[in-house]
């Protein structure tokens, strides 16, 4: 019997209190492409990064073609015949292709015998998987899809046996995405053995021979992927899990309060991140936005947050707001009737090195009821207020003089959402709430989310917590690649279907 | 104004760019490899008095040489301590480079010397002297030479081994960043470490070799500076070089050749301002010697202000590269 | 890294700081043959013992108090201002325009019109390299120390050619009218009776607008909408965008204050101690206003003690000077190692000072 490629017996890799890998136990045969699926924070980059010599396991073994192995490093990884292709990639933007191949490989300390050399390879690597690439064209001047060639061809020319891709269709246009999986059929007729680390079903389907999910740390299933279904994967990746359901009195939607209308965004990197996206939220209802991170849903917040350009139309009470990007201040969004909770609170809502009070008046910080004089802020009064706040929304510890940062996830949460909660916003956006956010915490924060939709207002959630989604939602709405999947009703439908949807199958060829 | 007036102000730029270019090719390995160096200045300045101090000791300006590389490394040790090793502010130990230089040179001076923050006056094997092609005519007789003579013998001719030095530094630093394996690895850990540390390479050890080298060639513009060009180290005498340095890097877009040029631009400069008289023969107006003496600063700023051009530094630059993933 | 209390960072690395500085300044003294501790027992005595070493500690402390300021908001607001140096110089200029071309009756009004003439001029001074940050990216570090060296050239410039009076062979201004003559401490306490209390020392009235200026920079870094984003933005640029803080904005205006604040500088040595404009009157305090501004943490309150501090040692140095051979530069030093320590080594001193929190069963609740 052949010995596996690659097997992990027993990893395990802490960060702090965050059990990143739990008893990880995986075989990947040689010759056969291996998926590995496992929604964000699964642990499937951690597992990666074990893999490359990045960090090292708390517990457990590799072994190479039968052969235990120890991986200090990336130089130990590559002499293992493990290449890795990066999520984002490790390319230097302003050399040639030849030159990033090269890098670490060179033969001797002269470049120009390692440039020939090199270029003879590209061209048999070429040849052999119809890898072709022109080896002088400079990075930053080459579509995404041809710098993630080159990525491969670094691996090749390193001698990989193994490869391993990590989210590798996240930059790439469909077409790009067939011409990667052709060039992996190719890979691995040569004998080579593939790692294939994705949240996209209809990528594992159509690749994989094999797929291992993960979820929280853990390897839940490793089967053939002929003998299993999307179905069963989808459920595999994110679980039956104890729904924390909030007890809530059915909606009872008003009038539109958010018209969204064909809106696209294309970011700086010129990647189209919303395509004609068109959704409605009305007075008293809230709409939960579905999907894995990435796939359009933080362009749309900072679109209505008001602090990313898009094209398309928006209203908000029937008035067309303005899409340049442009009016992003907290009192600007509260004259146009919106409140926005972003996705990050360490990095957009709060100031870590600000106290609560300071962050109570972030982005409100021109407000009247704050100032004291023309000149002087009320600093009392943000106190005062900040107090009150943190009684009604229950802050632990009640302290406004607590920095941000000293305060644990869910009560930084509960900060954000008490001072945009109570601008009494007509609209109010508000991403992951509960990322990062202990179980009490959560609870509260759903019942502040619904009593908000009892009081009239209309509630646009986005959040990559199925659970959160269909205990929260009046509406679902799917997110994939930048489109909107589908529609459903909480109550017709369940995790399994969300799953599909969120992973591209909607029936329909995506 | 005559042809040999003109040969005259060049052979003067090339003289007072000669500093100006080693301190800016120490820049440039520094930068390329992603570490900002505020601290040209500083280093250039400690090479210049360890330099006159020992050779004025010991009478050998080889040994002084010697001594003057061994302040600049050490004050680049120091840099790459803060920048590499404890991830600290670049431009702040830069900043603290400099004043360590400025103060420590004349305290140490001062214990030696007693000469009030000076060393003595450089004489004989203690200084760098003027090398002269054979055939070159000496000063009296250029009147009585042809054009080409005059170039030979002013211009080409009669500069001191470092100025020759530093134009080949320019052609080894060129071959060195690309033509050799180990450019390649410093310009990419200036522009993505992560690239580097994943191909299995030492982020850490490349960036002090960058330093290390940075160190010496500031150490021989500091040298030179005090024993070639001036007879002695003097309070203050670098007056701004290591920034002029550091603009003509920018000028010249990170690159050997480029940076040639610009140093040699900005040495004209400073030889235009030696010679007022001359200007108001070209011009016909009398220009003020405090604006000539500004013109290099006026003109970094201008470059900075990307008037001439944008200039896009190395990505990774002044960054401390912390393993992320 | 092991961590330390929050009281610990803010007062313990500055502290532990300035201690390794003084050890590599003592070594350094040492190293030159002369005893370190007879030179701080010279320096206390010639400083702290007799009223007079009290008023020039106090004179230049003002210059520091003002340069430390400076360096402070622009640290608020993640910016490097370098160019304290020239900015003061230009602050000067306008304190001599101001005073030479003004019909003052009374010193109290003098003051008040060369503080504006002063702030105004540096403030422009600062404006430039400020907008070349902002709008074109231009690095602030360099584009202010270029300033400098232009601000020297031009103050040059005037004090050869445009300034001077004429038949006069100093490149300087003439001397201030007498009713722009601000009291010194000397004045002072003679008015109340001290005969004799501060003799011959510069301190000056201008102390106590360095002490106002420190409240209002503390209100209005902590109290004001202003201050609030500075600081804002300097913590978190990611985070201003969500809150709509503009940097251009928020730049331009930090610098302005900036340049105002180390301009005012010229308030206490033009006006009040010189009496007119002179060359290089600014001795440097530009520059250690960072290492102030660094040891003081930016706050108004530390950079006032850090002032005290680096008056002593800039009124010792001098006495060192006269007493001894040990060169004035030697604050040079000091000054360098404590930005070494405080700016760029920062982690060191913290990993340091973490391990002793360690041993001692400091553990974070």
């Amino acid at each position: 019997m052949t010995a596996p490629a690659i097997e992990l017996k027993g990893i395990s890799k802490a960060f702090g209190p965050v059990q990143a890998n739990k008893d990880i136990s995986i075989r990947v045969m040689p010759g056969t492409i291996h998926g590995i699926i496992g929604e964000n924070g699964a642990g499937k980059s951690t597992l990666m990064s074990i893999l490359y010599g990045f960090y090292k396991a708390d517990a457990g073994e590799v072994f190479i073609a039968g052969q235990k192995t120890e991986i200090p490093d990336s130089q130990a990884a590559i002499a293992a015949g493990i290449g890795m292709v990066f999520q984002h990639f490790k390319l230097v933007e302003n050399f040639s292709v030849l030159e990033n191949v090269v890098l670490g490989a060179e033969d001797g300390a002269l470049l120009a015998p390692s440039l020939r050399k090199a270029r003879r390879e590209l061209t048999s690597l070429a040849d052999e998987y119809e890898l072709s690439i022109d080896p002088d064209a400079i990075i930053q001047d080459i579509g995404v899809g041809m710098q993630q060639r080159v990525e491969i061809l670094k691996a090749l020319y390193r001698r990989a046996d193994i490869l391993i891709l990590d989210e590798p269709t996240g930059v790439l246009t469909p077409a790009e995405a067939d011409q990667l999986f052709r060039i992996l059929e190719r890979l691995k007729e040569e004998g080579k053995t593939i790692i294939l680390i994705t949240h996209k079903l209809r990528e594992i389907m159509e690749t994989t021979d094999t797929v291992s999910v993960m979820r929280r740390g853990e390897m839940t299933a490793t089967v053939k992927t002929a003998d299993t279904s999307p179905e069963e994967l989808a459920e595999l990746m994110v679980g039956r899990k104890v729904l924390l359901r909030v007890n809530k009195v059915p909606a009872k939607p008003g009038a539109a309060i958010l018209d969204v209308q064909k809106l696209n965004v294309v970011d700086d990197a010129g990647v189209h991140r919303v395509k004609d996206v068109s959704l409605t939220v009305r007075a008293g209802e809230v709409l939960g936005i579905a999907g894995v991170s990435g796939n359009g849903q933080s362009e749309l917040l900072e679109v209505l947050g008001g602090y990313q350009s898009a094209t398309g139309t928006v209203q908000v009470n029937g008035t067309e707001i303005d899409l340049s990007g442009k009016f992003s201040d907290g009192q600007s969004r509260r004259a146009r009737g919106i409140a926005h909770v972003p996705e990050d609170r360490q990095r957009e809502g709060l100031i870590m090195d600000f106290h609560a009070w300071e962050n109570v008046a972030f982005g409100y910080h021109h407000d009247g009821a704050y100032q004291a004089n023309g000149f002087m802020m009320n600093n009392r009064a943000i106190k005062e207020d900040t107090d009150a706040k943190m009684g009604r929304f229950d802050v632990r510890p009640p302290n406004p003089n607590l920095n941000a940062k000293n305060f644990s996830g869910g009560n930084q949460q509960k900060i954000v959402l008490a001072r945009e909660i109570e601008r009494n916003p007509d609209l109010l956006l508000v991403g992951q709430p509960t990322r990062g956010v202990d179980i009490g915490a959560i609870e509260f924060i759903h019942q502040q989310i619904i009593a908000l939709r009892d009081q009239g207002k209309a509630i646009l959630l986005v959040s990559v917590e199925l659970d959160e989604i269909m205990s929260l939602s009046d509406r679902i709405a799917v997110m994939f690649d930048g489109a909107i999947m589908g529609e459903r009703l909480p109550a017709e439908t369940d995790e399994r279907e969300l799953g599909l949807l969120m992973a591209g199958m909607n029936g329909s060829a995506a | 104004m005559d042809f040999l007036t003109i040969l005259q102000i060049f052979d003067s730029s090339l003289r007072l760019a000669t500093p100006l270019l080693l301190a800016c090719l120490a820049g440039l390995f520094s930068e390329r490899a992603g570490i900002f160096d505020i601290g040209l200045e500083g280093k250039m300045l400690a090479a210049a008095f360890l330099s006159a101090a020992v050779a004025a000791i010991t009478g050998s300006v080889w040994l002084g040489l010697l001594a003057g590389i061994g302040a600049s490394v050490a004050m680049s040790l120091i840099h790459g301590l803060a920048s590499i090793t404890f991830r600290g502010n670049q431009i702040i130990s830069g900043v603290a480079i400099n004043f360590l230089a400025a103060g420590l040179t004349v305290v140490i001076s001062q214990d030696w010397f007693k000469q009030g923050g000076r060393t003595p006056q450089l004489q004989g094997g203690a200084r760098f002297e003027p090398i002269n092609f054979p055939g070159t005519v000496g000063s009296r007789e250029l009147d009585g030479v042809g054009p080409l003579g005059q170039f030979y013998s002013e211009l080409l001719s009669g500069h001191t081994i470092l100025v020759y030095a530093s134009l080949a530094i320019v052609a080894l630093t060129w071959w060195i960043l690309f033509r050799t394996r180990y450019g390649l690895r410093l310009r990419a850990v200036g522009e993505n470490p992560a690239a580097v540390d994943t191909a299995g390479i030492s982020v850490v050890w490349l960036r002090y070799s960058a330093v290390l080298i940075c160190g010496v060639l500031c150490g021989i513009a500091g040298a030179y500076l005090a024993t070639a060009l001036q007879a002695g180290f003097v309070k203050d005498m670098t007056a701004g070089r290591g920034f002029i340095a550091l603009a003509a890097l920018i000028f010249a877009k990170w690159r050997p050749w480029q940076a040639l040029y610009a140093c040699l631009l900005f040495g004209f400069l400073q030889a235009l301002a030696l010679r007022p008289d001359v200007i108001e023969a070209a011009i016909g107006m009398k220009v003020q010697v405090q604006l000539l003496d500004a013109l290099p600063y006026i003109l970094t700023v201008v470059i900075l202000a990307g008037l001439v051009g944008k200039a896009d530094p190395p990505k990774a630059g002044g960054q401390p590269y912390v393993k992320e993933n | 890294m092991k961590p330390i209390p929050g009281w610990a960072d803010v007062i313990l690395i500055p502290l532990v700081s300035v201690l390794l500085a003084a050890l590599c300044a003592a070594l350094l003294v040492l190293a030159i043959d002369e005893d370190p501790v007879e030179a701080m027992k010279l320096m206390i005595d010639g400083t702290l013992f007799r009223s007079a070493g009290w008023g020039f500690m106090l004179y230049y402390t003002t210059n520091f108090i003002f340069t430390g300021l400076a360096v402070s908001i622009a640290f608020h607001a993640a910016l490097f201002n370098i160019g304290g140096e020239g900015q003061a110089m230009l602050g000067g200029l306008g304190v001599a325009l101001v005073c030479l071309f003004i019909p003052w009756p009374h010193w109290t009004l003098a003051i008040l019109g060369a503080t504006a003439g002063a702030m105004v001029f540096g403030a422009i001074w600062a404006a430039i390299p400020a907008y070349l940050q902002a709008k074109r990216g231009s690095h602030i570090v360099i584009t202010t120390i270029m300033f400098n060296f232009i601000a020297a050239a031009l103050l040059n410039y005037l004090l050869v050619n445009t300034l001077k009076p004429v038949g006069s062979m100093d490149p300087a201004t003439a001397s201030f009218p007498a009713a722009t003559h601000l009291p010194t401490f000397q004045d002072m306490a003679g008015l109340l009776g001290f005969e004799g209390m501060f003799r011959g020392s510069p301190a000056n009235v201008s102390f106590f607008l360095a002490i106002i200026a420190c409240f209002v920079l503390w209100i209005l870094i902590w109290r004001t909408r202003l201050g609030y984003q500075i600081r804002a933005l300097g913590h978190s640029p990611s985070a201003a965008k969500y809150a709509g803080i503009s940097p251009t904005k928020i730049i331009i205006v930090t610098m302005l204050i900036s340049g105002g604040l180390a301009g005012m500088m010229a308030v206490n040595t033009t006006q009040g101690e010189a009496e007119r404009l002179i060359l290089n009157f600014t001795e440097g305090a530009g520059f250690l206003g960072i290492a102030v501004a660094l040891m003081g943490r930016s706050h108004p309150f530390g950079v006032f003690l850090s002032a005290l501090l680096f008056g002593f040692l800039f009124q010792g140095g001098a006495e060192l000077g006269f007493w001894t051979s040990i060169p004035r530069e030697l604050i040079l030093v000091i000054q360098a190692l404590v930005i070494l320590f405080v700016g760029a080594l920062d982690n060191m001193v913290r990993m340091v000072v973490g391990q002793a929190f360690h041993l001692v069963g400091y553990r974070r609740a």
